[in-house]
């Protein structure tokens, strides 16, 4: 492999990291609060958060690449607060792959914070917790095979995407050409056999992670979270 | 005392509720599947937002006039629901030590010995919630409860969910519970046989409404009441165990708290002379005569007087209600039974009792 496609492959494990961590940041409570709130608003932000799902990601891209670029809100936002812009940046890829994964993060935890049953809330409310310390204590430890499988989904999505990072980064090596990308130029390139040990290892690597995944959720599946219904 | 007075609209009838309870005892909440008993306890508890007011001594725990609600997480209160609603992935233990360490902040830590103790938990500590039975994982819940060392403790059907083998397994426990721990209980339940054996203060619901609301001996002797019909019907007092007789294996046991006081005799369980009981005396167990009746095989005959007399369910019976010294007794007869005896208020009769059910 060349050096180049080393600095592919530590591009596209640095940004898939970055955005499983925000995600989960960020989805975390947005999940909660879609699995619990009786919001009117709710239809419209689960759309919102499940839209990359049906959408091409050159949509996507195209759409964050006005609203980023020099004349967009956000990029205005960018700029007058000194961040330049974001388009072609290792920062916008993340930016981008927030959003882009942010389905296969969300739902994966809002399922699981709507299986805990109201009734162990309430017992815990009635056991003095709070409600942020029956959010920690209670709903996330019980959520756990939910944030196993959001946290690979993420990461494993992140890795995987192509139309998006095209749209708004490019190829610029070091800073924006990921794996995805770099498989695309080998083979533009007719460069097969670069193309194939990158897509055979990317093949491998989704293989291992989802086999893992499963193996995992199956056994915690049999531990906490089903133990409540399964009886 | 437990005042409470308590507003909810629910799906056909709003629930409008004044309550105040003894602030010792078990005070059960009676009625039927819908009446709003559940809505009434979880207002109670601040799950469920009624509106009014609702005060445990001289601690307010909500007043619509002052804006003052008390969440949930910061009454002392203890709530134990028909499924057990333990935390799955924490132990047994761990499930007594979440509460009693967060009710302990800044208090007197509740000692978990005596609680494990009393609800016979010491071999189960370190198992996980799924691997106990459904009478272990009530238990737990109870002990649950008792840990954070509440000053009130609210009991949802507790033992509605378990069948009959599990519910004889738990009632002992909640009747030490009642014994031991001085904490007032509120016990929501439909089922007569439970409120019978535990409650010492009976509030009667029924769509919303309270019906009737008093001392357990009392509301049950009432004719009027919807307790007075069915298989169940009768009284339950309390008594002392007097004497044994082992060579019959008979107990004698003396009804009533000091005045008008009246022995019966009942098999004997056991217990031990001076040990406190509750005898219950159904309706369809006592038959009434004009005169102590010889050449009977029923052991206890009481002397008293017809108080009142009221129609049953069934248009061939009635119930006649008979003072016994300071307490009341209801028998069924048929309504020409009671035409041929000439039966009135304030006739002297003879109750004859057939069965008596001693609950410890």
């Amino acid at each position: 492999m060349t050096p180049d496609d080393w600095s592919a492959v530590r591009l596209t494990a640095q940004l898939a990291a970055l955005t499983t961590a925000l995600l989960l940041l960020v989805g975390t409570p947005l999940a909660w609060w879609l699995a619990r709130t009786r919001s009117v608003a709710k239809p419209l932000v689960a759309s919102v958060v499940a839209l990359p799902l049906v959408l091409p990601p050159t949509v996507l891209g195209f759409y964050l690449l006005l609203l980023m670029g020099p004349q967009g809100p956000v990029g205005q936002l960018t700029q007058a607060l000194g961040l330049g812009r974001l388009p072609f940046t290792f920062a916008g890829l993340v930016v981008a792959s927030v959003l882009y994964s942010m389905p296969f993060v969300v739902q994966p935890l809002q399922q699981a914070f709507e299986a805990i049953p109201e009734r162990v809330l309430e017992a815990a409310s009635t056991l003095r917790a709070g409600p942020w310390d029956r959010f920690f204590s209670v709903a996330l430890p019980l959520a756990r095979p939910g944030l196993l499988t959001a946290s690979v989904l993420g990461f494993a999505h992140t890795v995987g995407e192509f139309g998006v990072v095209l749209m708004i980064g490019g190829n610029i090596p070091g800073q924006t050409r990921v794996l995805s990308v770099a498989v695309y130029g080998h083979v533009e390139a007719l460069e097969y056999a670069d193309a194939h040990r990158l897509a055979a290892g990317m093949v491998g690597f989704a293989m291992v992670v989802l086999v893992a995944l499963y193996l995992a959720s199956r056994r915690l599946g049999t531990a906490p979270g089903s133990s409540e219904a399964g009886r | 005392m437990i005042d409470a007075h308590l507003r909810l609209p629910r799906a056909g009838f709003t629930l409008d509720v004044s309550l105040a309870l003894p602030e010792r005892g078990v005070s059960a909440l009676f009625g039927p599947s819908g009446c709003g008993k559940t809505s009434v306890l979880r207002a109670l508890a601040g799950l469920e937002r009624a509106a009014g007011r609702v005060a445990l001594g001289d601690e307010v725990w909500q007043d619509d006039e002052r804006r003052l609600f008390v969440p949930t997480h910061r009454r002392p209160l203890g709530y134990v629901i028909q499924e057990a609603a333990l935390f799955p992935h924490l132990s047994v233990r761990q499930n007594l030590d979440y509460g009693q360490r967060r009710a302990s902040a800044g208090a007197q830590r509740v000692a978990l010995e005596p609680i494990v103790d009393l609800l016979g938990l010491a071999g189960l500590m370190d198992r996980r919630p799924h691997t106990l039975s459904g009478g272990e994982r009530q238990r737990v819940a109870i002990a649950r409860a008792l840990a954070t060392g509440p000053r009130l403790l609210l009991m949802d059907e507790p033992l509605a969910a378990l069948d009959a083998a599990r519910k004889a397994e738990v009632l002992p426990f909640l009747e030490r519970l009642h014994e031991v721990q001085a904490v007032p209980i509120v016990y929501v339940s439909h089922a007569l046989e439970e409120v019978a054996r535990l409650a010492d203060h009976l509030v009667l619901m029924r769509s919303g409404q309270v019906v009737a609301a008093g001392a357990l001996a009392e509301v049950m002797a009432r004719l009027d009441l919807p307790t007075a019909r069915g298989e169940g019907a009768g009284v339950v007092l309390g008594a002392v165990v007097v004497e044994r007789d082992a060579a019959w294996q008979l107990a004698r046991l003396r009804v009533g708290d000091g005045t008008g006081d009246f022995d019966l005799w009942a098999r004997d369980h056991g217990l031990p002379v001076g040990r406190p009981v509750r005898v219950r005396l159904l309706a369809r167990d006592i038959s009434l005569a004009r005169s102590p009746q010889s050449g009977t095989s029923i052991g206890n005959q009481l002397h008293g007087s017809v108080e009142a007399i009221a129609d049953d369910e069934h248009a061939s019976l009635a119930l006649v209600r008979v003072r016994i010294g300071g307490s009341a007794v209801v028998a069924r007869l048929t309504r020409r039974s009671a035409h041929a005896l000439g039966l009135a208020p304030g006739l002297p009769v003879w109750a004859q009792v057939k069965t008596v059910a001693l609950m410890e």
